[in-house]
């Protein structure tokens, strides 16, 4: 089990997070950022359980934070969809490009 | 005494009443204004009486302001000078406000002329029982505005809007002077009271360049105020204004204040002989040069004003040559003939339906049964004629200037005094003898409240001057310099022929306008055929104002313009280029706002990995 170094999971969680980030900026999709934003909080996740066991100090908070991370997630996807229908019914359309109101 | 503050609040109140109430009140508001310069008047004959009666000065003073070491006051005094100055104006100014009863009749801005008044006999009151010279120099700048406002009463003229902004500037010019001599006396003796003033030149603590320095200084603030050359030229064009504000403004206040505040800081003048030089010079200079531009004018009450100069550099020539006496004197007399000048002159303009050119005018003395002999008697006093007021007063004069021993300068008096005597006989006989040289209308004498100032100026034209006579004695000379060495004697002698030669050059100057003027045995233009260059020369008043326009409103404009284009180039490039840069800054900015949610995103992921690439860099330390 100790076998796989610290730095093997901050790689994962560096490219995770990237990887959603780079989806949350370029996709045009609604849902697919949707999705890219939730990578983003799993690389997140990643990193707290990463120093919960291997940090300086190991302790159970950062696995409690996870969890937390996780319910929040679940939480925030589901006002996000719901937000998401609404705005769908109303334009009839989940192109980012073209849901612009918010520069006026 | 003591209530002598009273005396300048009649007017101020009159000013602000009219203020409110003179909408309403219309012509009545003449009633209000008599009857509070009245006030004043009678106030003043009494402090007058008082202060003959008491022994000393009285001086009531408090503490104004306080900064640090320094105490500013404020308050009044009344010694001789004040005492008389304060009867000459509010008797002149209570004439005046009664006259323009009948002068002013039927204006629009009636109340406003007369609140105008109010504020203007005000300031003079004022000035006149300042103690110290800051209390003077407010007072000084309040006749400015005073004065200016009644030259520039009719602003629907462009002559009066010029003339009053001229009269302004002109005097303001001198004021500089006077503000810096004023300064420096601060700085001198640490105080502004006259008493101390005088007591610090006594006691030698100040250096003898800079007591002539402060002088001149003052004298120029003087020369401002009482349109000595070379800033005269205001006074003329002043005439613009009505007629009642003319003869306020040329027998009793604004003109009036330069002659005071010499005669007021005569002891700093008496202790430097280069500034009395100058005082004098400039006095007999004056007299003389506005006496010449009198002899050619056409305008009645141009002839008058050129005439109000001439006569203050005679005042300024008395007072430059240790003759405190005869200038204050002088300035009395003055003061209620010129007033009658000006205010029969207002008569015959007022029944010749505003007619003032006296090319126009001619054969008046039967149409005006009273203006006439009244005119005639201030020409008389001006004129010096034996047995009037401006006799003796002008007797005195030259006497001081023989004794003084400036007997250049007292023979420019003497031709001045000739030129007087010409020129006014020459305006009498033009308009009120002869034959009238235009179709004058109907012509009607003016109404009681018109002629009846007249006639008190009239008596007093001739009687004044018997309160100080070589022959009767000289009790207001020796009043006036009771207590008070520094300003010299009471009465100085001279030789009797003096008196002789100063009559017979007024009745050969009257006899000459007589031959010219009257029985016309002398052509009018004998003179000005033979010198046609010199009398052009005078008749526009030696151009004097063509110089100002050409050299200093000339220069003055054109380092306007170059300042204007600096303003307009530099100053407002400048703040163009900010204003210009922020909002480019701006408008760029505003281009990101797209309302993509991305495009944030973005900038906001970019700038962080730029904080984070710095805060990298500088290992967390910043500078």
């Amino acid at each position: 089990m100790s076998s796989v170094p610290i730095t093997a999971f901050l790689a994962l969680a560096l490219i995770l997070f990237c990887i959603g980030l780079y989806g949350a900026l370029t996709k045009r999709n609604t849902i697919i950022v949707l999705i890219s934003i939730e990578l983003m909080l799993n690389a997140v996740n990643i990193n707290l359980v990463t120093f919960s066991k291997y940090g300086m100090t190991p302790a159970i908070t950062g696995q409690v934070f996870a969890v937390f991370v996780i319910a929040v997630a679940a939480a925030e996807v589901a006002v996000g969809i719901a937000i998401l229908l609404a705005l769908y019914r109303n334009r009839r359309t989940v192109n980012i490009d073209e849901i612009n109101t918010m520069k006026h | 005494m003591e209530n002598a503050w009273l005396i300048p609040l009649f007017p101020l109140l009159s000013f602000v009443f009219l203020l409110l109430f003179g909408r309403k009140l219309k012509e009545g508001s003449a009633y209000a204004g008599i009857l509070l310069t009245l006030a004043s008047l009678v106030f003043s004959v009494i402090v007058l009486v008082e202060r003959m009666a008491a022994p000393a000065s009285y001086k009531a003073e408090a503490v104004w302001l306080k900064i640090g070491e320094l105490e500013l006051t404020a308050g009044f005094e009344v010694n001789q000078l004040n005492a008389l100055m304060l009867v000459i104006v509010s008797l002149v100014s209570f004439l005046v406000h009664t006259y323009s009863k009948g002068y002013m009749h039927g204006d629009d801005r009636f109340h406003v002329f007369y609140a105008y008044l109010g504020l203007f006999t005000f300031a003079m009151l004022g000035l006149v029982l300042s103690p110290n010279l800051l209390q003077t120099y407010i007072f000084w700048e309040l006749v400015g505005v005073g004065s200016f406002l009644l030259i520039g009463f009719y602003y629907f003229k462009n002559e009066a809007r010029a003339a009053a902004k001229k009269a302004f500037i002109m005097t303001r010019i001198g004021d500089v002077g006077l503000l810096i001599g004023m300064i420096l006396l601060f700085w001198q003796v640490g105080s502004f009271e006259y008493d101390e003033i005088f007591a610090a030149v006594e006691a030698g603590s100040i250096s003898g360049t800079m007591i002539t320095l402060t002088a001149i200084l003052i004298f120029i603030g003087a020369v401002g105020k009482s349109g000595q050359f070379p800033l005269h030229t205001w006074l003329p064009d002043a005439m613009e204004g009505p007629t009642p504000v003319s003869a306020l403004i040329h027998a009793a206040t604004m003109v009036a204040a330069g002659v005071y505040l010499v005669a007021a800081t005569f002891p700093l003048f008496a202790a430097s002989e280069t500034a009395m030089m100058t005082v004098a010079i400039i006095g007999a200079f004056t007299a003389i040069f506005a006496a010449s531009i009198g002899l050619a004018q056409t305008n009645i009450k141009r002839v008058l004003a050129y005439s109000t100069v001439s006569q203050l550099g005679y005042m300024m020539l008395a007072l430059g040559s240790a003759g405190y006496v005869a200038g204050v004197f002088h300035l009395m007399t003055h003061a209620f003939f010129k007033a009658l000048l000006f205010l029969a002159a207002g008569s015959v303009i007022h029944a010749l339906h505003h007619k003032q050119n006296i090319e126009e005018m001619g054969g008046l003395w039967k149409k005006l049964p009273l203006t006439g002999p009244l005119f005639l008697m201030g020409t008389l006093a001006i004129s010096g004629v034996p047995l009037f007021s401006g006799f003796f007063s002008k007797d005195e004069i030259l006497i001081a200037v023989w004794a003084h021993g400036n007997y250049f300068l007292f023979i420019l008096a003497v031709i001045a005094a000739f030129f007087t005597a010409f020129y006014m006989f020459r305006l009498f006989f033009m308009v009120f003898t002869g034959e009238a040289r235009s179709p004058l209308g109907n012509v009607q004498e003016s109404p009681a409240t018109m002629t009846m100032p007249m006639v008190v100026l009239g008596v007093l034209a001739v009687v004044a001057g018997y309160v100080n006579t070589p022959w009767f004695g000289t009790f207001l000379g020796d009043w006036l310099v009771e207590g008070n060495e520094a300003l010299g004697h009471g009465h100085i002698e001279g030789p009797a022929w003096i008196m002789i030669v100063a009559t017979l050059v007024s009745l050969a100057g009257i006899f000459l306008a007589y031959l010219m003027y009257y029985k016309k045995s002398l052509a009018r233009d004998w003179f000005t055929s033979r010198a046609p260059i010199t009398y052009s020369i005078v008749r526009n008043k030696y151009f004097i104002d063509e110089f100002y326009n050409l050299s200093v409103v000339y220069a003055t404009r054109s380092v306007s313009l170059f300042l204007r284009f600096i303003e307009l180039f530099l100053v407002e490039g400048l703040m163009k280029l900010v204003a210009g840069v922020v909002s480019l800054l701006g408008k760029s900015g505003s281009r990101f706002q797209n309302g993509q949610i991305q495009t944030y995103g973005m900038a906001a992921f970019l700038g962080l990995a730029v904080l984070l690439l710095i805060f990298a860099l500088t290992g967390g330390y910043i500078g």
